[in-house]
């Protein structure tokens, strides 16, 4: 089976998971984002790798924080954005999403970025649009959000570039995270010897092992030593009923306090995807702390949708 | 009409036949094997020199959309499909629209059927008023209609009280209950097996217990009913160990396999192909060895095609939303014979599971080419490997998972009452 995300000569297509990219695109996308990260300094923060291009930002879910970077980096590389929130219009007209991809593409759109509820989407999307349209996944299901783990692993290889020589821990919502396994898929592609999740029973899918990573449910063993924290947001559906009793207790057992990052490395950084839930995941004290890293997940962001962008784009 | 079909290689495993062998057909019947009755002359002689003649298919499930979703397929459309498959007599399961609960409903099926003059249809009724499980239906009244068995399709009967109820009255007149054991709880907006790949691809997942747990409730209260039982579509190897204890503890219970799930497992789903969107879903490597183990030592007795012609917009949708089923009357004989094949089992054997065996859980009188027996029968070459696509299928639905694939079996002729319907 063809990797769906590849050209017949390798290079990246359409960006719709990490799972199945080979290090070598991945590095290419991380040292593409670090030309990048300048052109924010810049008087005009623009350069002209997307000029006459048209993206079009396509989300059937609702989102602040990725659609944003998404547009700032469209814009930055001088693309034509269109945004729609596809949930507020023709899909409660009953179009489906398939009809409204077709009609974008009779606008000419040369890139979609997409968003939405159901795993797959984004793959369904590729398979279907004309040969020269690039499709980027901004979030499908649970299944992934290959930017998300991108910006995440960027984030780590600025801190601590010593990819080979890292335990990582992401603590949460694993059954229900696209942002978790594509963070896993990444970690593991670009050869970190150590995953750990942490999480009761209840919030990680069936044989996750066989994604590469240690389970731990005790998140005093599964913080020792470690020398990145990731976070999951929990959903807020999620925070009482079958899965969890209340967000107190979850907070009280998974939640990270300062208390609890002392039993990582000295040096560890604590990342979150956004947006956080203060008080149910993570405490306030760790978030703004000093070993937070959250505010500059997001900078970092932007770079590497640019990166990823002009890839597709054949820059 | 006399028909003589000469020179083929006859299997009829209900009389243990596998050799080259004459018939001759006269008045719809099989008038003589072998030898020519004296003074036949046929009007018609099929030369079968290189093909297979085995009695025509025997599918327990194959959902023909009428009434009801004729936007998905219509009765004369699926017919053909049954014909081109080999197909002679057919269940379908009762989640029409409306569902079929009321006799007049299955009266009009049966007419319609009968019209087309193809296959046999033969109508499970509904074990529950609209299958909500909550009321139980005439089933004196459907029987008469000509119901062969009371089927909830795939909805589960969540209130056991109701399921006990049903399966006692059932039990009273002797009718079979036909259910998909699953827990519906345990496999709510599940869409795939709960494993690896689920885990992988983000999809909710159906756990094996979801399974084995309805197996045991269901096992349970027909023992305490007295309630013949037929067991639809299992997917997990507990599952099979479980019906292959009943089975040698002595209990009435029947069971089948989709075709499709001989072949297929969760891998299959690769980058989300809603094709391989079924119910129940294709599981792992071990339970697809088991499947294929207990038809080997007859646990399963029937292979069925799962037919469910699904329309291509219904496909596209994302995994999860794209509706479950694939068509499947004119795959259900190459399934078989390349499960056969991969699986070293005899072609009498395997051809058991289509002919003889369905037709002994249906209680009828077909799957069998015996002396003076209806003249159903199915002609084809298992040489000839024909390649899986919409343009190849009959059926109004073209959703597979095997599209693209090559399968041996090529269906020449299908004969019913002695008419030819294909070939």
């Amino acid at each position: 089976m063809q990797n769906p995300q590849l050209n017949n000569d390798g290079k990246l297509k359409h960006l719709l998971s990490i799972e199945g990219l080979p290090k070598k695109i991945l590095n290419q996308i991380l040292d593409a984002a670090e030309s990048f990260l300048g052109v924010a300094e810049r008087e005009v923060k623009k350069v002209p790798l997307l000029r006459g291009k048209t993206v079009c930002n396509l989300f059937f879910e609702n989102s602040t924080r990725t659609r944003t970077t998404f547009e700032i980096a469209a814009k930055r590389l001088s693309a034509d954005v269109i945004t729609l929130n596809v949930s507020t219009s023709s899909q409660s007209k009953g179009e489906t999403i398939l009809d409204t991809i077709d009609n974008l593409t009779a606008m000419h759109a040369d890139m979609f970025v997409v968003r939405h509820s159901q795993s797959g989407a984004a793959h369904m999307i590729a398979k279907h649009v004309a040969p020269h349209i690039s499709v980027i996944n901004a979030g499908d299901g649970r299944h992934a959000h290959p930017t998300q783990g991108l910006l995440d692993v960027f984030t780590i290889r600025k801190y601590k570039p010593e990819m080979h020589n890292l335990r990582v821990a992401i603590v949460g919502d694993v059954l229900h995270s696209r942002v978790a396994r594509s963070e896993i898929h990444a970690l593991t592609t670009l050869g970190v010897p150590e995953v750990r999740v942490i999480a009761p029973k209840t919030l990680l899918p069936e044989d996750v092992e066989k994604l590469g990573v240690h389970v731990y449910h005790d998140i005093t063993e599964g913080l020792k030593d470690v020398d990145v924290v990731m976070m999951l947001r929990l959903q807020n559906e999620r925070m009482a009923g079958a899965m969890l009793p209340s967000s107190q207790e979850y907070f009280k057992t998974y939640g990270l306090t300062a208390e609890k990052l002392t039993l990582a490395k000295p040096d560890a950084i604590v990342m979150h995807p956004g947006p956080m839930n203060r008080g149910v995941e993570i405490d306030s004290a760790v978030a703004d702390g000093p070993q937070s890293v959250i505010l500059p997940q997001v900078t970092y962001g932007i770079a590497v949708r640019m990166a990823v962008m002009s890839i597709l784009a054949g820059n | 009409m006399k028909i003589h079909i000469k020179n083929g290689h006859l299997i009829d495993p209900k009389n243990g036949v596998d050799a080259k062998q004459d018939l001759f057909i006269a008045a719809g019947k099989i008038i003589a094997i072998g030898k020519a009755p004296e003074g036949f002359i046929a009007n018609q002689t099929i030369d079968a020199t290189d093909l297979v003649i085995i009695p025509g298919l025997v599918d327990v499930s194959a959902r023909l959309r009428e009434p009801g979703f004729e936007h998905k397929a219509t009765l004369e459309s699926e017919m053909q499909a049954a014909a081109a498959g080999g197909v002679t007599s057919l269940a379908c399961p009762p989640d029409t629209e409306p569902v079929l609960d009321e006799p007049g409903l299955v009266e009009m099926l049966k007419h319609r059927a009968k019209q087309l003059n193809q296959a046999h249809v033969y109508p499970l009724g509904a074990l529950t008023h609209q299958l909500a499980g909550k009321e139980i239906t005439e089933m004196c009244e459907l029987s008469e209609a000509g119901c062969v068995g009371f089927s909830q399709a795939d909805v589960a009967i969540k209130d056991t009280q109701v399921l006990w109820r049903a399966m006692q009255y059932a039990a009273t007149f002797d009718f079979t209950v036909w259910l998909r054991p699953e827990e519906p709880y345990l496999a709510k907006d599940g869409v795939a097996h709960d494993g690896e790949v689920a885990a992988r691809l983000g999809l909710k997942g159906i756990p094996a217990a979801a399974e084995t747990l309805a197996i045991a409730s269901i096992l349970r209260i027909a023992k305490e009913t007295g309630a013949k039982v037929h067991l639809c579509r299992l997917s997990t190897a507990e599952g099979v160990e479980m019906i292959r204890t009943a089975k040698k503890a002595g209990q009435q219970v029947t069971c089948d396999v989709s075709a499709n799930h001989l072949h297929l497992t969760d891998v299959d789903i690769g980058y989300f192909d809603a094709n391989t969107h079924l119910k129940p879903p294709a599981r792992s490597q071990r339970d697809k060895t088991a499947l294929s183990n207990g038809l080997a030592d007859n646990t399963i007795d029937a292979i069925c095609s799962d037919h469910t012609p699904v329309d291509d917009d219904a496909k596209l949708y994302p995994f999860a939303e794209a509706e479950a089923g694939a068509t499947g009357l004119e795959l259900l004989l190459p399934l078989t014979l390349k499960w056969a094949q991969d699986n070293k089992i005899r072609l009498n054997d395997a051809i058991k599971h289509i002919t003889q065996a369905p037709a002994n859980i249906l209680g009828i009188a077909a799957g069998e080419l015996s002396l003076n027996s209806n003249a159903d029968i199915c002609v084809f070459d298992p040489k000839e490997y024909w390649k899986i696509e919409p343009k190849a299928l009959l059926s109004q639905g073209k959703n597979t998972p095997f599209l693209g694939l090559e399968l041996p079996g090529k269906v020449k002729y299908t004969l019913v009452n002695g008419h030819i319907v294909h070939g």
